[in-house]
């Protein structure tokens, strides 16, 4: 009996324990998710029902806004602009990823990285691309019949040249699975292309294609380099944003816009959440994978689409990496480095530009450390079922954020009078964690989709050996899942590079980003230094990608032989 | 009491973060706001940290309105030890609402007297002044066969519709001593009306004084509404630019100097501040601007236009100080609210 009874309290101390550090894990988590998302949020919320003083005055900011003409007429800008660069850049897309998945058109992987470009980049680098090329002195100036780059239309052709990768992205995963079956049926019926097109291909595509608008269109609307720089006198939310926070210290204002800035955000989400509830799934176990037959004038011709339009995004690109490199544009155009001297037109010279790279490096190993392993707490352990609730809802709460908001969010968070944590103010610390909250979302879902794959067995038989789950967490769930790991922090590495919306306003003496450093450059004119800073970021970020992509082939081919028989 | 536990886990992981910003032996921050211009920072940085050994500057630059807004909004906890080259009208302002120190600078006596705080308490000292030009593309203008412009007035005219770029005067200092020159020269009534005019003319309000004469110089507009130095230098780079002074006479402002009330480092601001009135800071000041605090350092850059001093208005800083919120509301109330040009 007492031989029996004598390992059962040990068992249950141990098992307890461990109870209680995934307990402690997911109270941790809940804690920075509520300090870095839900917080930030609050202070924005309570800003825009406050005067300056910071006494509650109810809506009174809210009705001055809307009876101020030059203020809300920005809503139907960014609306306007935001629909019709999505009216432009989806058909666009969804051309181009027809091309890609429905051809047997040759060079798919290098029109598909071509079309990546973008990503790579600041928004404003194809503002001021643009302005090279279709600006007073631009290069194909003839090409505009004496209209103005400069307000609208500039913002609208710069904002479908970052949105088009988003868009493609979609739009490529919806069109990459079909079932043959029923093009099969279809043609043995004896239907017309046209309309198999109409009544299979779109029909399949459509959920994609309504989510990848809603994508672009909050991209559009929230974007802030572009419109700084191209916009002109024409204003939009983003831009108003800024010149009531950075321009006027008008804090309140700024909130207020922030917070009109967060609903066509949290709309497009919610709808878009609506639409794929009502997605059933396509392909049942018996589908047969389409394999696209051959079809010469068809590749052919969406070939020559794909190279118009991956040579467009590759020469906007082009133009501003040539254009660091000019002398004195247009009167002086021999080749220099001059440009390159930072220091001769921004008082941190390359500083930003280290800067940059070191925040988006802290940003990568924290946040991969820290979306992860939260991931796995919510994914993997079995405590706190509502706690683990909460942490899932905190973290895709960002994707309904634009970045200029979490911004405004955390400056006056970090601001405010009440909190410990305002020595953080103007640090790197601040970049960091803004950053690693504002691309949560997606860096969470891939951790959930990675951990999903993975039978909860492992779980299981640990327990029965007696291994606290920190062990098989570390020994077997991290080495399976480093691709989608690396693939995380290499996400989040190049965005916090690329991102201006959300840092803007954090940055501070010490801590001035490149891409901040950027916008100043082009706001004094010097718009070649501009562009020679955005082509440093462009090959760093392009650097971290084939860097992961050359750690894939060599060590995770030994890591990941497993995957194979 | 869990809220508190919380916030303390946090900073304990954010503490990491910050004590991985590398540390400087024995040097003290000092923050220096500013709206000079950005290629002048560093050899400022460079000069006043070899006169002040113990001073380490960090700047927090922007534009005129921006640094004046923001100093303002962090009044009741000020983030900056010293202003160190702002337009006097924004000095000005700050005085009145007591966030400057009382201190006069040795050897403020051998600087011109405009450049000298005349009102008591003693709080601000001029270091340059800066003019109101107009860059004029020549290059351009040939194109479409327009005229230089002689006078503001002219300006107003149908064939500089769409080509002028001035700065904002809401968030530049250039921007606002043009607008208060105009004001002051013409009058209110005729100077609104002038504007009135200009507005139908203006391409873009451009956030940075410096943009105009580069916009201009590059040609991406014909005229800039600028000021005098940075349409020299543009100029000297080989841009076709004329850089003219309207016979009415040019707006004018003053980059001045002085120590933030309730700063920690008050010895080192006053190291600053007394080498800031220094023969040696004029000289500094001259390569950058054609009028100096100390009368005796002359040094025109090539291509500075030479009637630029003669132009200069007679100009009321007080008066500036005083009615500049009055002045931007009309301003942003007239020509903000308008429909974007197309």
């Amino acid at each position: 009996m007492s031989v029996a009874t004598v390992p059962l309290p040990v068992i249950a101390q141990r098992v307890s324990r461990e109870a209680w550090v995934a307990r402690a894990g997911v109270i941790l988590l809940v804690a920075w998710l509520v300090l870095s998302i839900a917080l930030p949020l609050w202070a924005l919320l309570s800003k825009s029902f406050q005067n300056a003083n910071g006494e509650f005055i109810g809506v009174a900011n809210y009705l001055r806004y809307f009876s101020t003409p030059s203020l809300f007429n920005s809503i139907f800008n960014s609306v306007g602009v935001a629909i019709a660069t999505t009216v432009i850049v989806i058909p666009l897309a969804f051309v181009y990823a027809y091309a890609l998945t429905r051809t047997r058109m040759r060079f798919k992987g290098l029109f598909y990285a071509a079309a990546m470009l973008p990503l790579f980049a600041p928004s404003l680098l194809s503002a001021i691309s643009l302005i090279y090329l279709f600006g007073n002195q631009g290069l194909l100036k003839g090409l505009m019949f004496g209209s103005s780059i400069y307000g609208a239309n500039g913002i609208i052709v710069a904002q479908v040249f970052y949105c088009f990768p988003h868009a493609l992205i979609i739009a490529v995963t919806a069109l990459a699975l079909a079932d043959a079956r029923l093009y099969e049926v279809a043609d043995a019926l004896g239907t017309r292309k046209s309309r198999i097109f109409r009544t299979v291909t779109l029909p399949g595509a459509k959920f994609g294609l309504i989510n990848a608008a809603f994508v672009v269109f909050t991209l559009v609307v929230t974007d802030f380099g572009i419109a700084k720089v191209i916009g002109g006198q024409f204003n939009v939310l983003a831009t108003d944003a800024y010149k009531q926070v950075v321009g006027q210290q008008n804090f309140e204002m700024g909130a207020v816009v922030g917070m009109v800035l967060l609903v066509p955000a949290v709309l497009a989400f919610v709808i878009d959440r609506m639409v794929q509830r009502r997605q059933v799934a396509l392909l049942s176990a018996r589908a047969v994978p389409l394999e696209p037959k051959q079809n010469r004038p068809r590749d052919a011709a969406l070939m020559v689409y794909c190279l118009v339009i991956g040579g467009i995004l590759v020469g906007v690109l082009g133009t501003a990496i040539w254009a660091s490199f000019i002398t004195y544009w247009p009167y002086n155009l021999t080749p220099t480095l001059k440009n390159y001297d930072f220091a001769n037109f921004d008082p941190g010279g390359w500083s930003p530009y280290f800067t940059s790279i070191w925040m988006a490096t802290l940003a990568a190993v924290f946040g991969t450390g820290i979306v992860f392993t939260g991931a796995y707490v919510v994914e993997k352990t079995r405590v706190m079922p509502g706690g683990r609730m909460i942490a899932h809802l905190l973290a895709m709460l960002p994707m309904a954020v634009p970045g200029l908001v979490l911004g405004l969010g955390y400056v006056f968070f970090v601001n405010a009078r009440w909190n410990p944590l305002g020595f953080l103010y103007g640090t790197l610390a601040v970049l960091v964690i803004n950053s690693i909250a504002h691309f949560y979302t997606v860096a969470h879902i891939t951790s959930l989709t990675a951990l999903k794959q993975i039978d909860p067995e492992f779980e299981s038989v640990s327990a029965s050996l007696k291994v606290p789950f920190w062990r098989t967490f570390a020994r077997v769930t991290v080495p399976i899942c480093w691709p989608a790991i690396l693939d995380i922090a290499i996400y989040i590495f190049v965005n916090a590079l690329t991102t201006v919306s959300a840092v803007i306003f954090l940055y501070g003496p010490d801590t001035k980003l490149a891409a901040i450093a950027i916008v100043h450059m082009d706001e004094m004119g010097a718009s070649a230094a501009a562009a020679g800073m955005a082509t440093m970021i462009v090959f760093t970020a392009l650097g971290a990608k084939l860097l992961q992509l050359l750690l894939d082939r060599l060590l995770f081919t030994r890591l990941q032989a497993w995957r194979k028989r | 009491m869990l809220k508190r536990g919380f916030a303390l886990l946090g900073a304990g992981c954010l503490a990491a973060l910050v004590a991985a910003a590398p540390a400087f032996a024995q040097k003290t921050k000092v923050t220096l706001y500013t709206a000079l211009e950005n290629d002048q920072l560093g050899p400022f940085k460079q000069i006043i940290e070899a006169a002040v050994p113990e001073a380490d500057i960090v700047w927090v630059r922007d534009s005129t309105g921006v640094i004046t807004a923001r100093f303002l909004a962090e009044k009741d906890n000020p983030r900056a030890d010293m202003v160190f080259g702002l337009a006097v009208t924004s000095l000005i302002l700050f005085e009145k609402q007591g966030l400057l120190e009382t201190y006069e600078p040795k050897g403020v006596d051998k600087l011109r007297p405009q450049f000298r705080d005349g009102t008591p308490p003693y709080t601000w000292t001029g270091m340059d002044a800066f003019v109101s030009v107009v860059c004029f593309n020549t290059a351009e203008a040939a194109k479409g066969n327009v005229k230089a412009p002689t006078s503001w007035k002219d300006l107003t005219g149908p064939e500089y519709k769409g080509k002028i770029v001035m700065p904002h005067p809401a968030s530049s200092g250039t921007g606002y001593l043009a607008v208060a020159a105009w004001l002051q020269i013409m009058g209110e009534a005729e100077g609104w009306k002038f504007m009135d005019g200009l507005h139908e003319n203006i391409g873009v309000y451009t956030h940075s004084g410096s943009a105009p004469c580069v916009q201009a110089a590059k040609g991406e507009r014909m005229v800039g509404i600028g000021f005098d130095m940075r349409g020299a230098r543009e100029k000297s780079q080989g841009a076709p630019l004329e850089l003219i002074l309207p016979k009415e006479g040019a707006g004018w402002d003053m980059e001045a100097t002085s120590i933030v009330k309730g700063t920690k480092n008050l010895a080192i601001a006053k190291q600053i501040a007394d080498w800031g009135a220094s023969k040696q800071a004029s000289e500094l000041y001259s390569k950058y601007y054609a009028l100096v605090a100390d009368p005796t350092v002359r040094n025109l850059p090539t291509n500075y236009p030479a009637t630029a001093e003669q132009a200069m208005v007679k100009n009321d800083f007080a008066w500036m100080a005083e009615n500049r919120d009055r002045i931007l509301a009309e301003w942003s109330k007239r020509y903000e609210s308008k429909a974007a040009p197309k």
